[in-house]
C-alpha cells in the first residue's frame, strides 16, 4: 500500500513536471509569435485569485435572505439581480438562481465538462471538475453530500441540476437560524462556495446550534 | 459524440475527496494555462462549442488521467494548429518558425478586463415561437451522433417535464462544426430519477438538463 502511494505520487510529480515544460513551450512559441500578450495572463489570473471568487456569490445569498424584494428578482431574474450588485461577465452572463427549501436540496453539476458560475464563484475547485464528481451527483447524489459531511433528512427532496447548456446556476441555501437583524456582510460569512453548489449548507451560527 | 467527457452515471472513479482550503492553483503552470487558454479564444478563431469538442476528443485514456487544466492545454495545442497559428513542430521546438495565421485580435493586458466583464453571451433571437411550454410531457430522443452535442447519454431517450423556456440559444451541435448558430429555444427538463436510473434509484432524485428544442419530441 505505501509502495503503491509512493507511485502514485510520483507518476502525479512527473505528470505535473510535463506539463510545465508543455505550458512553458506553447507560451513561449505564442509570445514569439505575437499572440498572446504575457502581461494580459498576469491580469487574468490576478482577477480570479482576487476579485472574481465565491464572495461575490454570498454577497448575493447574503442579499437574497435580507431583501424579500431582491429575492423575488433574484427568482425571476437572477442575471439582472446579481449584476446590480456588480458581478456579470464571463461565465455568468445567464445566470438562473435555485433556492433550497424545507423540502427540496439543489445540487449543480456539470457533467459533459466544467460549467460552473464564475462571475458569482470564481474558478471552480478540481474536484468539481473532476471525473468523480461529474459522474456521481446525478446517480448517487446522496453519497456525494455524504463525502462533504452533509447528510440531508431521508425524506428531503433533492434536485440536480446538469448545465448541460449555457445558464448558470447559483444555489441560494437556506438561512440559518439565530442570523435575526445581521447585517449583509455578517451573513455573507456564513456561505461558503460549497453551500453555493448545494455540496454544503449555510453554516450555523455558534448562538443558534 | 460518446467521448470521455459524458460522465454522469459512470461509476469506479472512487469518492470526491474536496480537498480542505484549496488554493486556486496547485501549480505556476496551471496559472499559465488559464492565461493561455483564455488570451487564445480571444484570438477569435473559434467558438466555445469548439473548443469544447476539441477537450472532448481527447482520446478516452489521456481525458480521464489528465487535470482539468491539462485538458485544456491538450485542446488548446490541437486548436491552435487547427487554424494555422502554430505548428506541431513549433510547439515540439517550443520556438517560432514560420508565420501562421493572423489572429483578429491579440489580447492585452488593459483589454482584459473588458473581455471578461463582458463575457461571450450565446442568447439569439429566433423567429418561430417555442414548441413546448412548462408542464408539457417530453420525451429526449435518442442518438448517437459522432460530432458534438450536449445531450448526455444518461438522459437519452427518457421521459420528463418541461420546467422551464429558458430563452433561444446558440445551437452547439451545429456551431462546434463551423455549420452555424442555428439558435433554438432551450429548456429546462426534469425527470424522475428512476426513469433515468431505473431499479434501485434514489426516489427522492430528480435530475434536470437545459435541451435544445431539437433534443425533444412531444409525448
Amino acid at each position: 500500500m505505501h509502495d503503491d502511494d509512493h507511485d502514485h505520487h510520483h507518476h502525479h510529480d512527473n505528470r505535473y513536471t510535463d506539463m510545465q515544460a508543455r505550458v512553458r513551450a506553447l507560451e513561449t512559441v505564442l509570445t514569439e509569435k505575437g499572440l498572446i500578450d504575457p502581461a494580459a495572463i498576469v491580469v487574468i489570473v490576478e482577477t480570479y485569485e482576487t476579485k472574481v471568487g465565491p464572495r461575490n456569490g454570498a454577497r448575493v445569498v447574503a442579499k437574497a435572505w435580507s431583501d424579500l424584494e431582491f429575492a423575488d428578482w433574484l427568482r425571476q431574474d437572477a442575471t439582472a439581480a446579481i449584476a446590480s450588485l456588480g458581478y456579470a461577465g464571463r461565465q455568468g452572463e445567464h445566470m438562473r438562481a435555485v433556492f433550497n427549501t424545507d423540502d427540496t436540496h439543489n445540487l449543480v453539476v456539470c457533467t459533459l465538462c466544467s460549467c460552473y458560475p464564475w462571475s458569482v464563484l470564481g474558478l471552480p475547485p478540481v474536484w468539481y471538475k473532476a471525473p468523480a464528481y461529474r459522474s456521481r451527483a446525478v446517480i448517487d447524489p446522496r453519497g456525494v453530500l455524504a463525502e462533504f459531511g452533509v447528510t440531508l433528512p431521508e425524506s428531503k427532496k433533492i434536485r440536480v441540476w446538469d448545465s448541460t447548456a449555457e445558464l448558470r446556476y447559483l444555489v441560494v441555501p437556506e438561512r440559518p437560524n439565530g442570523t435575526d437583524g445581521w447585517s449583509d456582510e455578517r451573513l455573507a460569512d456564513l456561505v461558503s462556495r460549497d453551500a453555493m453548489i448545494g455540496t454544503g449548507l449555510a453554516a450555523v451560527p455558534e448562538n443558534a446550534r | 459524440m460518446n467521448g470521455p467527457h459524458d460522465l454522469g452515471g459512470q461509476m469506479g472513479f472512487g469518492p470526491v475527496a474536496p480537498e480542505k482550503n484549496e488554493p486556486y492553483f496547485h501549480a505556476e503552470w496551471e496559472k499559465r494555462a488559464l492565461g493561455l487558454t483564455l488570451s487564445s479564444g480571444a484570438l477569435g478563431a473559434w467558438n466555445i462549442d469548439e473548443s469544447r469538442h476539441t477537450r472532448e476528443s481527447i482520446p478516452p485514456a489521456d481525458y480521464l488521467g489528465a487535470s482539468y487544466y491539462e485538458i485544456w492545454t491538450r485542446a488548446l495545442e490541437v486548436l491552435l494548429q487547427r487554424h494555422g497559428f502554430v505548428t506541431a513542430a513549433e510547439i515540439d521546438a517550443g520556438r517560432k518558425q514560420s508565420d501562421g495565421a493572423m489572429p483578429k485580435r491579440v489580447l492585452k493586458a488593459d483589454m482584459v478586463a473588458g473581455v471578461l466583464a463582458k463575457g461571450g453571451p450565446c442568447d439569439r433571437p429566433v423567429t418561430t415561437a417555442p414548441r413546448f411550454a412548462a408542464g408539457d410531457k417530453v420525451r429526449t430522443r435518442n442518438f448517437n451522433p459522432t460530432t458534438h452535442t450536449r445531450l448526455p447519454r444518461y438522459a437519452r431517450a427518457k421521459s420528463g417535464v418541461v420546467e422551464a423556456v429558458q430563452g433561444s440559444f446558440v445551437f452547439p451541435d451545429d456551431n462546434a462544426h463551423g455549420r452555424g448558430e442555428n439558435p433554438q429555444w432551450v429548456y429546462t427538463v426534469v425527470f424522475d430519477g428512476g426513469e433515468i436510473w431505473g431499479e434501485g434509484a434514489d426516489p427522492t432524485l430528480s435530475v434536470s438538463i437545459d435541451a435544445w428544442e431539437s433534443y425533444l419530441e412531444p409525448m
